[in-house]
């Protein structure tokens, strides 16, 4: 069966088209939110030891925000879209269309990773003029931001589906999103941790994603990349399954 | 040898039940292509739930559904590209104008470009020039159907499904709509049409297929299904208010404004019979109307139902 390219590239056009609209509330919002935690964590906790040798505080804390920026607005994009339109009913358009699984899959991923490369872009922009930072392996850098905020595009993807109410797609950014990225090791490093909870840190995936990003920056971390880049490719393919399944069978979608 | 043309929606055997209520009840007939095919039936009869079915938006538990012989499962890609289809809910995208919202549905469709003219034309044949860069949050009802209409048609689909396009629009829009729609279907594309409207239905349609409880109680030409049933309408206005005699009474089917109705079988009471038994009663006729029955009356007769207003049911 061919696939629908030009059906994929308006999808992926249209979810841009949707954020860009509101741009101030999808990019401009959120680097606000981040550069004040910048500023705030950054004068409160200024006094601190430096995390690894020869990197402050500061520093540190960047790439944490930056990517946790990263993971929250590729969540928001697909799941918030998808959500709308469910409950507006203008998914129908969608589902009516010849489009398959793939490219409406892959339509929502590529939009959100646009979204949160657009927000960690411009967090940087503003942030780079103030706090020096290096970037020791861009590789890396790169893979995790493309891991990672796939995988958080992928999430936003099933809460939009399993969501019928934008209370539901609250709860799901409220309860699980916002937690899991806080308790990341955004702030700290989770070697200052009491034991439970530096072993807790390590079954969350976005420790290794907040982690693994910051490795491409400083070149240090504080697991292996390699260990961070197998968690976030596993998390990413298992719900990937996941969200392909429910789009193949239409879960929630169609009757 | 088969020598019949691909029927341009071939529904087999459908049925779909929700819990216990058997929404559509093995249902299975065919649209030929090029038809102007209406599809009646009292509110909760499965209309809304086939349309659901052919679109790909309910999954059927029985019986297949193709279009121009695509299988809507099998070959959804294809079936898909064939078919478009007016939603009954008034639906829309606030992020976009009138003109971007009709060009993503085209791509979406894998038309490009080379539909844009045609986008135009339909924006002037449908009265939208004017909102072509209007958002579409701040569009009337009215106007919204009409993009949902434009939306239906952006790829020129061969088959194209109006599900109740006209409830709660005004006359204007109805008088466009079925213009452009008698152009459309003049130039070979197969046209679904379910209404609350009968006089549209009648009007517009060839055929006709009256569903209820899941199930095709009649299809027909319209025009077989008018001449379905034997029987025409007598309204007599009686000098001074006079009543009628015993033995016209049992035809009365309403009475108002002081005229009565008779439904009169066309073999077994002649108009002739009614005339002379009110002569030998004494009884002078001061007003005399003839009607046929019309598509309403057949619907009656069929389903036992009368269909409710078009806003009630517009859900």
């Amino acid at each position: 069966m061919n696939a629908n390219q030009l059906g994929f590239y308006t999808l992926l056009k249209k979810e841009v088209m949707r954020f860009w609209a509101v741009l101030g509330q999808t990019v401009m919002a959120p680097v606000v939110t981040a550069l004040l935690y910048l500023l705030v964590f950054a004068q409160a906790m200024s006094g601190r030891a430096e995390v690894y040798e020869g990197v402050t505080y500061t520093q540190f804390l960047l790439p944490g925000l930056v990517m946790m920026t990263v993971l929250q607005n590729a969540f928001a994009n697909s799941s918030s879209s998808l959500a709308q339109s469910k409950i507006m009913g203008s998914l129908v358009f969608l589902l009516m269309a010849p489009l398959g699984h793939w490219e409406f899959f892959f339509a929502h991923v590529v939009a959100g990773l646009i979204r949160a490369a657009l927000v960690a872009t411009a967090m940087l922009v503003v942030a780079i003029p103030f706090v020096d930072l290096p970037i020791a392996q861009p590789l890396a850098l790169i893979a995790m931001f493309l891991l990672a905020g796939g995988s958080l595009a992928v999430l936003g993807i099933i809460a939009g589906i399993v969501s019928s109410k934008f209370d539901h797609l609250a709860a799901f950014s409220n309860f699980i999103i916002t937690p899991l990225s806080f308790l990341s090791g955004v702030f700290y490093s989770v070697h200052s941790l009491p034991a439970v909870w530096f072993k807790a840190s390590h079954l969350n995936p976005f420790f290794y994603m907040i982690d693994g990003f910051r490795y491409g920056f400083f070149g240090r971390s504080d697991v292996s990349i390699w260990q961070s880049l197998a968690w976030t490719s596993g998390f990413f393919i298992a719900i990937s399954a996941v969200a392909l399944w429910m789009l193949m069978t239409g879960y929630k979608l169609r009757k | 040898m088969n020598t019949s043309p691909t029927a341009a929606l071939s529904i087999n055997g459908v049925r779909k039940a929700y819990g216990a209520v058997k929404a559509l009840n093995g249902l299975s007939f065919d649209i030929r292509q090029g038809e102007f095919f209406g599809l009646l039936g009292p509110n909760g009869a499965g209309k809304s739930t086939l349309i659901s079915i052919i679109a790909g938006l309910i999954r059927a538990d029985e019986g297949s559904v193709a279009v121009l012989g695509h299988d809507t499962v099998r070959d959804w890609r294809t079936a898909r590209r064939q078919l478009g289809v007016v939603p009954q809910e008034l639906v829309f995208d606030p992020f976009f104008n009138v003109v971007d919202m009709l060009r993503i549905q085209a791509g979406y469709y894998g038309a490009g470009k080379e539909v844009w003219p045609w986008i135009d034309e339909m924006l002037e044949r449908l009265d939208l020039s004017a909102k072509r860069t209007a958002m579409m949050r701040s569009l009337s009802g009215g106007m919204k159907r009409r993009v949902l209409i434009a939306q239906a048609l952006v790829h020129k689909p061969p088959v194209v499904i109006l599900d109740e396009p006209t409830a709660g629009v005004d006359v204007d829009l109805r008088r466009t709509l079925w213009a452009f729609m008698r152009d459309l279907h003049q130039k070979g594309t197969t046209v679904v049409l379910t209404t609350h409207y009968l006089e549209e239905a009648q009007e517009m349609c060839e055929r006709i297929a009256i569903i209820d409880k899941g199930v095709v109680r009649v299809i027909e030409t319209t025009e077989a299904l008018l001449n379905r049933h034997p029987f025409r309408f007598l309204t007599l206005k009686l000098v001074d208010g006079a009543e009628l005699p015993a033995s016209l009474r049992e035809l009365v089917t309403s009475e108002k404004a002081g005229a009565v109705e008779l439904k009169l079988e066309r073999e077994k009471h002649p108009i002739a019979s009614v005339f002379a038994a009110l002569r030998s009663a004494g009884i002078g006729i001061a007003d005399v109307s003839t009607r046929d029955p019309d598509l309403e009356d057949i619907f009656i007769e069929l389903t036992g139902k009368a269909l409710s207003s078009p806003q009630g049911a517009a859900k």
